[in-house]
């Protein structure tokens, strides 16, 4: 039997994945379908009641991908509880009559990268840890490129003269990220980055800025916030958002500690998964200067609930409007739009004055 | 007369876990306890405005006990728990509910202790700390400490003692697998345990199973679950799967663990009757009674057919 790897989504880091799996395991890997309704309605019907959005999320994923032909899938989300998804998903699949084998990166909350190994040795007996070493460096400076690049466009994107320019290019950037060595991924950084800087742009010094905090999955995987990053976006906003997997990989284990430091008057200890960073940089963008920040969280997230309390008193003493916003299954995307615009009149209004 | 401190200790979530240790531990260091009445309406309510609306049942219940004992007493006892070491940490909520607290009650002095073994935060050293504030003699800081703790494994001894005559009897039995905090509330699980003892039907529970046997089992049950408290009462299932005549979940509205953890402890066990009651603050114990009465007739005849 041939395997098939298949993974759930997470916005467009399906193109690391993707290359990583496919190079190191020397097996076809099947990138599951693009998250669309009919994904979360089938996530939705086979899953616990009150479980938070994610978990059908992947679970939709899962069974569009075992549809496609995939036998082999891989579940790797820590913290909180992303880390217990992986034995649930297993036995509701397995409850499904499907046949596949399920693997889990996960030991103790955190993706372990020795589970990692295993999982592509297992999938390639022949494998060279050398070979696996480079391409896991390479996904890695994958990812950081992506972020820095999504980074750039968020800030800029919204004040392009010609419309439509900044898509285009991102369109072809990730077209481009296939199947290269480290260093040629590098020059098609730096070009890339050239190509966009080369946009026209034309910002405001009043341009109204935005922070967009709150839980991972539905700040990275905009399926399932209503794409709200990019309708802040179009309305000529400047979107600031740190959350990405470059910060929950890597610079949060160092930031951490120092950002509750600086958010002491608010918090004393660590409030669990992405909760202090959203309470500090909320803190921190009140002081700075922002417009307005955009909390997101999916149903019943229970980190992000202890920051909500937390926020609130933040916006009433700095005078920040803060929007909170939560994901389920069925959301009405008018209603989403409609609070969003109403958000927009208001930080306009109040940013003239 | 040195006036004594007062702590009040609010009466839900980890009260009725700790309440022997922390009751030993202030009493022996001279401060008099204060607690939050039993959970009613007002209660309820109070939390409810307190707390963002999609925050768990207890969390909503413990925020409604400290609004009562505000200005009743010197200090408020709020434990912030993170891990207890590799692969047994808690839910989330226990690791930010200090400091939702700190925030929403900006004028009360707060007692806390902060266990986190990965960050070498410990028990003992956290209590010493502690008493340190109340109390500067460190001997008996650290002996009431001990004693506390001996107090408590005796009186968990008491309970499984209890629990296991209740397995010898012959009459119906129900395991109700729920948080302490759930089951012993007076206005959540009051209403089931008086339930089941006015139909004669004997009660286990799961907390109160030898918490070593139970996380042994639950390991068993599941390898990588890491919440420690869902740890506690999950094996339960497992160690009286055999004995017992039906299995109550009993979790609270939107319970993180729980969802996950009932879920699949529910897909794995199988021949016994089992039924998943979710708590939420509308107070309509109807739909609730009927549901349970349905479950104790299937109990009931299923005996009756052996």
């Amino acid at each position: 039997m041939t395997k098939k790897i298949s993974f759930p989504h997470l916005g467009y880091y399906y193109i690391v994945l993707e290359y990583f799996f496919s190079k190191a395991t020397k097996c076809e890997v099947i990138v599951p379908p693009n998250t669309t309704k009919r994904t979360i309605a089938l996530g939705a019907k086979y899953s616990p009641d009150f479980v938070c959005v994610p978990f059908k999320y992947n679970l939709g994923n899962y069974i569009e991908a075992l549809e496609k032909g995939a036998n082999v899938l891989i579940q790797a989300g820590g913290g909180c509880r992303y880390g217990y998804y992986a034995e649930l998903e297993e036995k509701i699949l397995k409850d499904l009559g499907y046949d596949f084998e399920f693997y889990n990166l996960i030991s103790d909350n955190h993706v372990s990268l020795i589970k990692g190994y295993k999982f592509c040795k297992k999938m390639n007996r022949k494998i060279n840890p050398f070979k696996c070493f480079y391409y896991f460096i390479n996904a890695f400076l994958m990812v950081i490129f992506l972020d820095k690049i999504e980074r750039y466009i968020r800030l800029n994107m919204g004040f392009e003269v010609h419309k439509g320019e900044f898509e285009k290019l991102e369109q072809e950037y990730f077209d481009s990220f296939k199947n290269n060595g480290i260093i040629k991924n590098i020059c098609l950084y730096k070009e890339y980055k050239k190509k966009f800087k080369n946009i026209e742009i034309n910002k405001d010094i009043n341009h109204l800025k935005v922070m967009l905090v709150g839980e991972l999955y539905s700040l990275i995987d905009t399926n399932s916030s209503c794409h709200i990053e990019r309708k802040l976006i179009k309305m000529g906003i400047e979107v600031h958002r740190d959350t990405d997997l470059t910060y929950l990989m890597i610079t949060k284990r160092f930031k951490l500690r120092r950002m509750i430091k600086r958010g002491k008057k608010y918090i004393k200890y660590h409030l669990g998964a992405d909760a202090s960073g959203s309470v500090v940089k909320s803190l921190e963008s009140s002081k700075n200067g922002f417009d307005g920040i955009l909390h997101l969280k999916s149903f019943g997230c229970t980190p992000e609930i202890s920051a909500m309390s937390i926020l609130s008193k933040i916006s009433q003493k700095y005078g920040i409007p803060i929007l909170y916003f939560s994901f389920d299954a069925e959301d009405n995307e008018v209603c989403v739009d409609t609070r969003l615009e109403a958000f927009y009149d208001m930080i306009k209004r109040k940013g003239r004055k | 007369m040195k006036k004594k401190i007062k702590i009040g200790i609010p009466r839900a979530f980890l009260y009725y876990r700790n309440y022997i240790l922390w009751k030993t531990f202030f009493e022996g260091l001279g401060c008099t306890l204060i607690l939050s009445p039993l959970t009613n309406k007002n209660i309820i309510e109070d939390g409810k405005k307190l707390s963002v609306d999609e925050a768990c049942l207890p969390s909503k219940i413990y925020l409604g006990h400290i609004s009562q004992l505000v200005s009743k007493c010197d200090y408020i006892l709020v434990p912030r728990i993170c891990n207890y070491g590799r692969g047994n940490r808690v839910c989330m909520k226990f690791n930010g509910i200090y400091d939702v607290v700190r925030n929403l009650f900006p004028d009360i002095s707060i007692l806390d202790y902060n266990i986190d073994n990965l960050h070498f935060k410990f028990e003992l050293t956290e209590f010493v700390r502690m008493g340190f504030k109340v109390n500067k003699n460190i001997g008996k800081i650290v002996y009431y400490y001990l004693l506390g703790k001996y107090k408590e494994k005796r009186q968990r001894e008491i309970f499984s003692r209890e629990q296991i005559n209740t397995l010898k009897s012959n009459s119906l039995k129900v395991l109700i697998v729920a948080h302490p905090y759930v089951i012993y509330d007076n206005y959540l699980g009051n209403n089931i345990i008086k339930y089941f003892k006015e139909n004669d039907i004997d009660i286990l529970y799961a907390d109160r199973l030898n918490r070593k046997e139970a996380v042994s089992y639950a390991e068993d049950f599941s390898k990588t679950l890491y919440f420690l408290y869902s740890k506690e009462i999950i094996g339960s299932v497992f160690c009286y799967k055999e004995a017992i005549d039906g299995i109550i979940f009993l979790s609270s509205f939107p319970c993180g663990p729980d969802s996950l953890v009932n879920e699949l402890a529910i897909r794995l066990v199988d021949n016994v009757p089992m039924i998943n009651i979710i708590l939420d603050e509308s107070s309509a114990t109807s739909g609730l009674m009927t549901r349970l009465e349905s479950f104790v007739d299937i109990i009931k005849a299923r005996r009756k057919n052996d």
